[in-house]
């Protein structure tokens, strides 16, 4: 385990003020790294400015620490991180990153009756167990693949739909979602073949796809597996759009693509980050310090001002007191207007539709 | 039938790849009974150096053609890994050899994190896309699509096997490598420097993984600091299959294991309706592995040929 210490503590003058742990759980080892360490560095910026301001909860200034920790992608490994998060006594997380971690790590916070918001992960069944804990800030699968699956057949003509997934919660969710979408509106489903989020070889099933003229492919996984995908699909000769939800819609998907992302088409819950009210700013304040922003960083940034929020209105850090506070949360974050439902979903999220047009995501539309 | 054809070439490529791959894990069990798990980074350091050399000359000479880039990564990326397996013996197999097997073997796992973790420092936890420099053109053969890139792939995989085969059977090096496989004490009565012959023997391998590195981030586009490690596990596989310390078990076995798995993956959930789908791939290809151990448990040329002599 590789976990990064956050904090440090460096500062002078922490030992006059209470410290509350806040922790954050992504892959920061292993092929999604990239993004792990975006929703880490996204989390960090906003505990660093709320330290900077001073956070004052029951009279006494306190100060946040972050612990980010590495789950690898792993479901075996969030849980083992997770429960030693909960043994450190970290007042809420901040995670994880893939739905496969979030959700067998929520029952180990829900068991610690510690608040979890997790900026990314958008699998239907993290806030379908029931659990007070769980809360995201970013639009499910539910909603985006419904999208997806109408664009599909309404946007882009799609008659004959052949579905590929990563047999990860994330992308299994959501190609499920799109499978019904599409077929509810009025598409065909030829082939439905699976892979890995490891794989870097679909040339057997891409061939396979092929050999059952579809019209559009649609890939339910993340940028590490879609761009070698879109490049397969153009050495086969597999003449199809390639149609993703937000794990390829970011900007490593067009570099690993090359020339061979162009046309590829992809969603990404929320308003594209220049249309964010806070968007521009983010993107200044973020890139000045980390580098690129890969995906969530800007979720990341909100799920700790929504949780911070939560503390003052609570004033405290008591994760129970803290818990009924999230319900009440009415957000201007970066990323929109956050509020939650009763399952702790985000409510009215919007999902945006990109295309690769000269070497860059443009956007198509914003379904609302 | 073109379908099927593309699916032979799909895993031809791929198989020839694995089988590079896999001579790099057989010769040294050959010598050493060691299981090297530091090849796949070997592998991975490979790509990573050649790729940040094709991007410092694209940026010094950037009208140079394609294949010239790549010959300027290979012709460092081959002495960088030459020596960095040169070292890794030294330093953590060396000092273990009259060891239990089990020690090195666990230092060969502790290499392999530690080779994994210096490349996400010095390369970074992003995936490199390989630069689109080289010909990309397609053919057309028997109904199945085949590209420049992959047709250089076999080739040069080819070219390097038999470039090997012509090292162990021709040269006094090989004679060497082959005499320390059958025994290292007699070998080293009769005069042979066995350690400079294993070092040779890890040194040779790794340049033959600097290539197939070059080869697979450019076949797949990218390269990342854990690409090494499930092309490791697949390689040593190969290997296993085809007999591990065995030359021309490593290349059937790195062939056969790409074309199972590519006609796995392209048929299996058409061959039973839907039932097991192609997410089934890597484990047909362990489901046939562990049948031909069954029923020829060192593999199928056999395990280390001349030992048994």
């Amino acid at each position: 385990m590789f976990g990064l210490l956050g904090g440090c503590g460096e500062r002078g003058g922490a030992d006059e003020s209470a410290v509350i742990r806040i922790g954050s759980v992504a892959p920061l080892t292993g092929p999604q790294a990239h993004l792990g360490k975006d929703n880490e560095n996204g989390a960090r910026l906003a505990i660093d400015e709320i330290n900077a301001e001073g956070l004052v909860l029951g009279g006494k200034p306190v100060r946040l620490e972050l612990i980010g920790e590495d789950d690898q992608a792993e479901p075996k490994t969030a849980t083992i991180v997770a429960q030693k998060l909960v043994d450190m006594g970290v007042q809420a997380v901040i995670g994880h990153l893939n739905s496969g971690t979030t959700i067998p790590a929520s029952k180990i916070y829900h068991d610690a009756g510690i608040p979890q918001i997790s900026p990314s992960a958008t699998a239907v069944a993290y806030t379908a167990q029931g659990y007070k804990t769980a809360w995201r800030v970013m639009t499910n699968d539910e909603q985006q693949g419904k999208v997806l699956g109408q664009y599909a057949v309404n946007g882009l003509g799609a008659r004959k739909i052949a579905v590929i997934d990563d047999r990860t919660a994330y992308g299994q969710g959501l190609a499920d979602q799109f499978e019904a979408a599409a077929k509810a509106t009025g598409a065909e489903i030829i082939a439905r073949e699976f892979t890995n989020d490891r794989a870097t070889d679909f040339t057997a099933i891409l061939t396979s796809i092929k050999g059952k003229g579809p019209d559009l492919v649609f890939f339910g996984g993340m940028d590490p597996q879609g761009g070698p995908m879109a490049k397969q699909m153009k050495r086969l000769g597999l003449n199809a759009v390639l149609l993703g939800g937000d794990g390829l819609q970011n900007a490593n998907f067009i570099k690993l693509a090359g020339a061979d992302a162009e046309g590829v088409v992809a969603s990404s819950p929320g308003l594209p980050i220049d249309d964010m009210p806070g968007g521009a700013e983010f993107r200044k304040k973020f890139e000045s310090r980390y580098g690129v922003i890969q995906v969530y960083a800007p979720y990341a940034y909100d799920a700790v001002q929504v949780l911070v929020a939560a503390m003052r209105r609570a004033d405290s850090s008591d994760p129970a007191i803290v818990l009924e506070a999230l319900a009440r949360t009415d957000h201007e974050g970066v990323s929109g207007p956050i509020r939650f439902d009763a399952k702790g979903d985000t409510t009215g999220g919007a999902v945006t539709l990109y295309q690769v047009k000269d070497g860059a995501w443009r956007v198509l539309e914003t379904v609302r | 039938m073109d379908i099927f054809t593309q699916q032979l070439i799909n895993g031809l490529v791929l198989g020839s790849i694995y089988a590079l791959v896999a001579l790099g894990y057989t010769m040294v069990y050959g010598i050493l009974e060691l299981i090297n798990f530091a090849h796949g980074e070997v592998t991975m350091i490979g790509a990573m150096v050649a790729l940040t050399v094709i991007g410092v000359v694209m940026g010094a000479a950037p009208d140079l053609p394609g294949l010239m880039m790549v010959a300027a990564g290979l012709l460092v990326a081959i002495p960088a890994c030459m020596a960095l397996a040169f070292g890794i013996e030294k330093v953590a197999y060396r000092p273990l050899r009259r060891a239990p097997r089990l020690a090195p073997l666990i230092t060969a796992i502790g290499v392999s994190i530690i080779l994994q973790n210096l490349a996400m420092l010095v390369w970074g936890r992003q995936y490199i896309s390989f630069p689109p420099i080289l010909p990309h053109n397609q053919h057309e053969f028997l109904g199945a699509h085949i590209t420049d890139l992959q047709i250089f792939i076999v080739l040069i995989s080819l070219l390097t096997m038999a470039i090997l085969v012509l090292l162990v059977e021709k040269t006094r090096l090989g004679r060497a490598m082959r005499a320390t496989a059958q025994s290292k004490e007699v070998a080293e009565l009769m005069g042979v420097n066995v350690d400079r012959v294993i070092s040779a023997t890890f040194v040779i391998g790794a340049a033959i993984a600097a290539v197939a590195g070059v080869m697979v981030s450019a076949y797949y586009g990218l390269a990342h600091y854990y690409m090494g490690f499930m092309l490791g596990l697949k390689a040593f596989s190969a290997a296993v299959l085809g007999g591990i310390g065995n030359i021309a078990g490593a290349m059937l076995g790195g062939l056969l294991l790409g074309v199972i798995e590519a006609l796995g993956a392209g048929y299996i959930g058409d061959l039973t309706g839907g039932f097991l789908g192609s997410h089934y791939q890597d484990v047909f290809a362990f489901f046939v592995l562990i049948l031909v151990l069954v029923f020829r448990p060192s593999g199928l040329l056999g395990e280390r040929v001349a030992h048994r002599a």
